[in-house]
């Protein structure tokens, strides 16, 4: 059959047109474009890495920062801690510095005013004395004009005085 | 890219009108001479006598009128698909629109070439050799065929032309794509050139890749070539008028060229394991080889031959559908003209999906040719240690 018979001029001529056609497209059209190709899967290839690689990066800085942002949050709460506590332990300790001056101040004056009355009482006493010994001066003058009654009232005195 | 489209179409509309004037030039002749000679010269005796006899010549005109009546849908295809010295672009009334291709023949006398316009389709012994049934053979002086002339036959003929024009277009394609990825190194390729590289990438990453190996990187150049070859005088094929219509892809002589190929390549780069396996079959005891090495050797033999046989007859099937489609509008017509216009429907819309078709075969087959070749280079590359199996 005419079909399946191959013609001697197209064998030729697709042996030859196929050879340049094959040596042409390897030389200024696969080469390049499949060299391309490679370099430009390969650039993408790099730049996915080094877009993982600073995600990565990011990644561990951001737990870095966190790590900071807790310590610094924990270091927060301890120095409030103590500044309450430090204020409170002031306050307690200024009461009771008060409480202990108070308590002086007021034994001072009771201290002061005990004094004042012990001296006032003295004083008292000692004028009462000065006036008791004037009236009992001028009493026993007028009374002891006479003798007997001098006895009389040295022996009654002598009486109720008792020595102790 | 839409400006690479309208640049592809521009190139094919201008290259068909700059050959338009040529093809009319042919019809002229063509239309004078079917004036004077009636189509079936060879045997008749017409040919001498035709012009001086009117009445013999009106009735031979008559004979041929009733022998195009009934259409000869075998023949009609046939012609279609096989291989011709002009590129046939239309018939109006008894005129040929064709476009001349030449005429290359060696023989004993040196080499022959003129435009095959000259033929006069059949009318005209040029040199010693006139067309018969659209067959080139040689005849004597006296006009009988000579069945032992020894004469190679080189004509640029309608296969290859169309397939010329192919090539021409898949370089032109192929150096604008490279030159493309000079211009924008390690950017995105886009539109057209997009379309291109993903059918690169496809063939490397799903085709080499998965059946050669790790040595798929030399044989990349051939499976492209092979691969958009087929490709594009598949779709060059499917387009109905110059300059597609060719059966380029659906010639044995073309598949055999590229099966040879695949062959040689593989023979070549066969190692020690692949031949190995052929002409000393391990694990085999001795005594069997004389039985084994010859169904190893068709076994190597048949591969190149399956491709020839697909890819031939895929295509070939493929034109012999839609043509047998559209004979059957002429087929009917003959019969009853409403009839024909009635069946016109049908057949277009079977044409239709049949080119539908044939889009996905074009690249199937072109495909499959590619993945073949890279399988038979995959078995010829591969590293086997036979210890560790057996």
């Amino acid at each position: 059959m005419e079909l399946v018979k191959p013609g001697i001029g197209l064998l030729f001529w697709m042996t030859i047109t196929f050879s340049i056609v094959l040596w042409l497209l390897s030389k200024f059209a696969w080469k390049p474009i499949l060299q391309s190709i490679r370099e430009r899967e390969d650039s993408i290839n790099n730049a996915l890495n080094a877009a993982d690689e600073a995600r990565k990066q990011m990644d561990a800085l951001k737990s870095d920062n966190e790590k900071l942002l807790a310590e610094a949050r924990k270091e927060r709460d301890k120095l409030l801690k103590e500044a309450v506590e430090m204020k409170e332990s002031i306050i307690a300790q200024a009461k009771k510095s008060a409480d202990e001056e108070s308590r002086r101040i007021i034994s001072n004056a009771n201290d002061a005013i005990e004094k004042a009355k012990l001296n006032a009482m003295n004083e008292l006493k000692t004028q009462i004395a000065e006036i008791s010994v004037d009236m009992a001066e001028k009493i026993l003058r007028k009374k002891l004009d006479d003798r007997n009654q001098q006895e009389a009232f040295v022996n009654e005195n002598l009486k109720s005085i008792t020595l102790n | 890219m839409p400006r690479n489209k309208i640049k592809i179409i521009s190139i094919l509309i201008s290259s068909f009108l700059l050959l338009l004037p040529v093809a009319h030039a042919g019809t002229n002749v063509d239309h004078a001479s079917l004036e004077n000679h009636p189509e079936n010269t060879y045997d008749s005796s017409t040919h001498h006598a035709g012009a001086s006899s009117a009445a013999h010549d009106q009735d031979n005109h008559k004979h041929v009128d009733q022998t195009e009546e009934k259409v000869d849908a075998g023949k009609l295809i046939m012609e279609h698909i096989a291989d011709a010295y002009d590129w046939h672009i239309a018939t109006i009334g008894h005129k040929h629109i064709s476009i001349p291709l030449p005429v290359i023949i060696k023989d004993h006398n040196g080499l022959h070439t003129f435009l095959s316009s000259k033929f006069n389709h059949g009318h005209n012994i040029v040199d010693g050799y006139k067309l018969e049934h659209g067959k080139l053979i040689a005849v004597n002086s006296d006009g009988v065929p000579n069945e032992h002339a020894d004469f190679l036959d080189l004509s640029i003929t309608k296969n290859v032309a169309a397939m010329l024009i192919a090539v021409i277009v898949l370089l032109w394609i192929m150096f604008s794509v490279a030159g493309h990825y000079k211009h924008n190194n390690h950017r995105a390729p886009k539109g057209f050139h997009n379309l291109i590289e993903t059918l690169i990438i496809f063939i490397r990453d799903e085709v080499a890749k998965p059946s050669i190996g790790a040595k798929y990187e030399k044989f990349m150049p051939f499976l492209l070539t092979i691969f958009f070859f087929i490709f594009i005088n598949n779709l060059f094929g499917l387009i109905p008028f110059f300059p597609g219509g060719a059966n380029v892809t659906g010639n044995i002589a073309v598949t055999l060229v590229l099966a040879t190929f695949t062959f040689i390549i593989t023979s070549i780069n066969g190692n020690k394991s692949y031949w190995g396996h052929i002409f000393a079959p391990p694990g085999v005891p001795k005594a069997l080889w004389i039985l084994l090495v010859p169904i190893e050797i068709i076994g190597m033999l048949n591969k190149p031959i399956v491709l020839m046989i697909r890819l031939f007859a895929n295509i070939t099937a493929g034109h012999i559908i839609i043509l047998g489609f559209f004979s059957l509008i002429f087929i009917f017509g003959a019969v009853n003209q409403s009839l024909g216009l009635g069946v016109s429907v049908l057949s277009v819309a079977f044409t239709t999906f049949m080119s539908f078709l044939e889009l996905l075969v074009a690249f199937l087959q072109a495909y499959v040719f590619t993945l073949l070749s890279s399988l038979y280079f995959g078995s010829a590359v591969e590293e086997h240690n036979h210890n560790d199996h057996h």
